[in-house]
């Protein structure tokens, strides 16, 4: 086909210039798709750290404004605002001793009903309760959380204050009654009253943080635990509980930074009275509550200032409680991890 | 006979599996089985996962479980063991006897039965929470035994029998999870030996580890095979012939051929079992 010599280089050189247009072709395409952009990256990145430091900014903004507001009331009352117990917007004498202890107790309260319960319920969807139960029951329990805090204060003041007050209450004077905790007479608004509605008002957001946390614990521990010969509540123990302790302490944590800061409904069931009484059957008085009724009626500046510094109080307790659990969760997890057999 | 086939496999797999009903393929007699499953079907809701299966596991024995994904390999080992039942909607008919006792008479206990039957799983799951010496102790406590002397002591004992003392006596109160995976699965066997089961039961239990340690469990199972019946579940046909003395082979959730293991992979009867064994499926 080919004569000479010449032809076949031309051949040569035309099949090498054809490949190399092969290989430009090839890498034409690499240009042809878009190298990746890093703006998108670059975008992103800096809108969700704006979004988290917009969260951190309200935060420290809110604490602020509540100092600003409060300063007056700080320099005339100092440390005994904290410490004393008159609250008298007349004679302008003012502490926070009664709604301190009031917010505490009643949140502690509402924590040792709530979480028992919460918990309880989670376990019971997501280790035993049959499947045509779950739904029904999850639906309900988010059903309670949506009702709003100032229905569930009417019910407490016409439905559950009556009922404590004829049953429960009598019941648990005739047993305790010799503690100071369940010792006077009865009222009917009161700590317990309290504390219970909050634990109502808790229970929802405790059972679902908690149901999630357990429906997180991999199945190949409860397996471990059943193929060792657990029963139900072996398994759901030494598999499950401990497996989501960190993460149910977490639930009870969230649930008390609600209870600390409730309102509404605890108002209407507590009793509004600023006294510092062991007897949980006594009325009570919470930070949240004071602010709630008398902002209305602050007619002079000291007043007002007072009631902010119950808000920078409320706020620093919350603060408080969140940094101490987190230390306490801390300990918690590095202890059990290194206890031994031996 | 048309519900026997679970999904709608090939006309020639369907005209197999009818074969294999007429001649069931028992090779010959074992001297002396831990296990006797007598046709045992097992259902998950309508599905039916396990159809009709009569085999006898040999005592002081490996007894390997081979077949395809979804063959139901994994259920019957469960089913021996009672492990199944945690699904919700599992039906079981036919009889499983474990040394002459019938593990599904309604007299029997499912916690008892695992407690004579320990298990090892396709993953490591040693209990994140507790040290090297708790989870192995576990099972133990669970059946109340509190002696701390006898605790130690079997602590030592199953550590040794899975090989893995030597490497944890002076990490006994670290996290079970600390470990490497090969040594969290020892920790498993270890944890399953405790107890001192009639048998023991492995899912896969070298799938998710590297070669260097599936050596270890396999020499491990060689060396448990003395004092235990073993039935492990493997995809690994190399395992499969090295570790086991026995071998059942199963598809679409019926057993096609079972037989020792030399007869098996040098000379099956079935040839479906030859054409997965050479891997020309599954």
């Amino acid at each position: 086909m080919y004569r000479s010599g010449l032809p076949l280089l031309i051949k040569v050189l035309s099949f090498m210039a054809i490949a190399a247009s092969i290989a430009v072709e090839e890498r034409s395409v690499q240009v042809r798709m878009a190298s990746p952009s890093r703006f998108g990256d670059k975008a992103f990145e800096w809108l969700t750290l704006a979004m988290a430091l917009a969260v951190v900014v309200l935060v420290i903004l809110i604490g602020w404004q509540l100092w600003i507001g409060s300063s007056v009331a700080i320099k005339k009352f100092g440390f005994h605002f904290l410490v004393t117990s008159t609250w008298d917007p007349v004679a302008e004498q003012f502490g926070a001793l009664p709604f301190i202890y009031g917010t505490l107790v009643s949140s502690l309260i509402a924590l040792l009903i709530a979480v028992p319960l919460s918990i309880a319920t989670a376990a019971y969807l997501t280790e035993l309760a049959p499947l045509w139960i779950r739904q029904p029951l999850v639906s309900l329990i988010e059903m309670l959380a949506a009702i709003p805090s100032v229905i569930l204060g009417l019910w407490g003041i016409f439905v559950m204050i009556p009922w404590l007050r004829d049953y429960p209450f009598p019941f648990l004077k005739r047993l305790f009654g010799w503690t100071p905790f369940f010792s006077g007479p009865i009222y009917g608004p009161s700590m317990l009253a309290g504390g219970i509605i909050i634990a109502i008002m808790i229970l929802p957001i405790i059972t679902s943080v908690s149901r999630e946390i357990l429906r997180s614990v991999p199945n190949l521990q409860r397996e471990a635990a059943y193929a060792l010969g657990a029963t139900r509540w072996e398994a759901t123990r030494i598999a499950v509980f401990s497996y989501a302790k960190k993460g149910l302490f977490g639930a009870v944590i969230l649930g008390l930074g609600r209870a600390l800061g409730e309102t509404m409904a605890v108002t209407m069931v507590i009793g509004n009275t600023p006294q510092i009484a062991a007897s949980l059957l006594k009325p009570g008085y919470t930070l949240a509550s004071v602010i709630a009724n008398e902002f209305t009626e602050a007619t002079t500046d000291m007043y007002l200032q007072a009631l902010f510094e119950i808000g920078l109080v409320l706020f620093g307790i919350t603060i408080l409680v969140n940094l101490l659990a987190q230390l306490l969760l801390r300990t918690i997890t590095t202890t059990s991890a290194t206890r031994a057999v031996q | 006979m048309e519900n026997l086939v679970m999904a709608t496999p090939e006309r020639s797999v369907v005209e197999a599996v009818e074969r294999m009903t007429e001649a069931p393929s028992t090779a010959e007699p074992i001297p002396a089985c831990t296990f006797q499953v007598k046709n045992l079907s097992i259902w998950y809701g309508e599905k039916r996962a396990i159809d009709d299966v009569t085999l006898d596991i040999a005592s002081n024995a490996v007894t390997a479980i081979i077949g395809p994904s979804g063959c139901g390999k994994s259920t019957f080992i469960r089913a021996l063991n009672r492990m199944h039942e945690l699904v919700p909607k599992t039906r079981v008919e036919g009889t499983v006897f474990l040394n002459g006792e019938d593990l599904y008479s309604s007299t029997v206990d499912p916690a008892i039965v695992r407690r004579r039957v320990g298990m090892v799983f396709q993953k490591s799951n040693p209990f994140p929470t507790m040290s090297i010496g708790e989870n192995v102790v576990i099972g133990l406590r669970l059946n109340g035994v509190r002696d701390r002397k006898f605790l130690n002591e079997r602590l030592e004992k199953s550590l040794r029998m899975a090989a893995l003392w030597d490497e944890v006596k002076e990490d006994l109160h670290k996290p079970g999870t600390s470990l490497s995976g090969g040594q969290q699965q020892r920790l498993c066997i270890a944890r399953a030996l405790a107890v001192e089961p009639e048998v023991l039961l492995m899912d896969e239990p070298c799938s998710a580890l590297d070669p260097i340690a599936t050596a270890k469990i396999e020499e491990l199972i060689y060396e448990l095979k003395a004092k235990y019946t073993i039935v492990t579940v493997t995809h690994n046909m190399q395992q499969a012939g090295r570790v086991s003395d026995y071998t059942a082979f199963f598809y679409l959730g019926r057993l096609i051929e079972f037989g020792p293991t030399t007869k098996i992979f040098t000379n099956p009867t079935e040839r479906q079992t030859e054409d997965y064994i050479t891997g020309r499926f599954g």
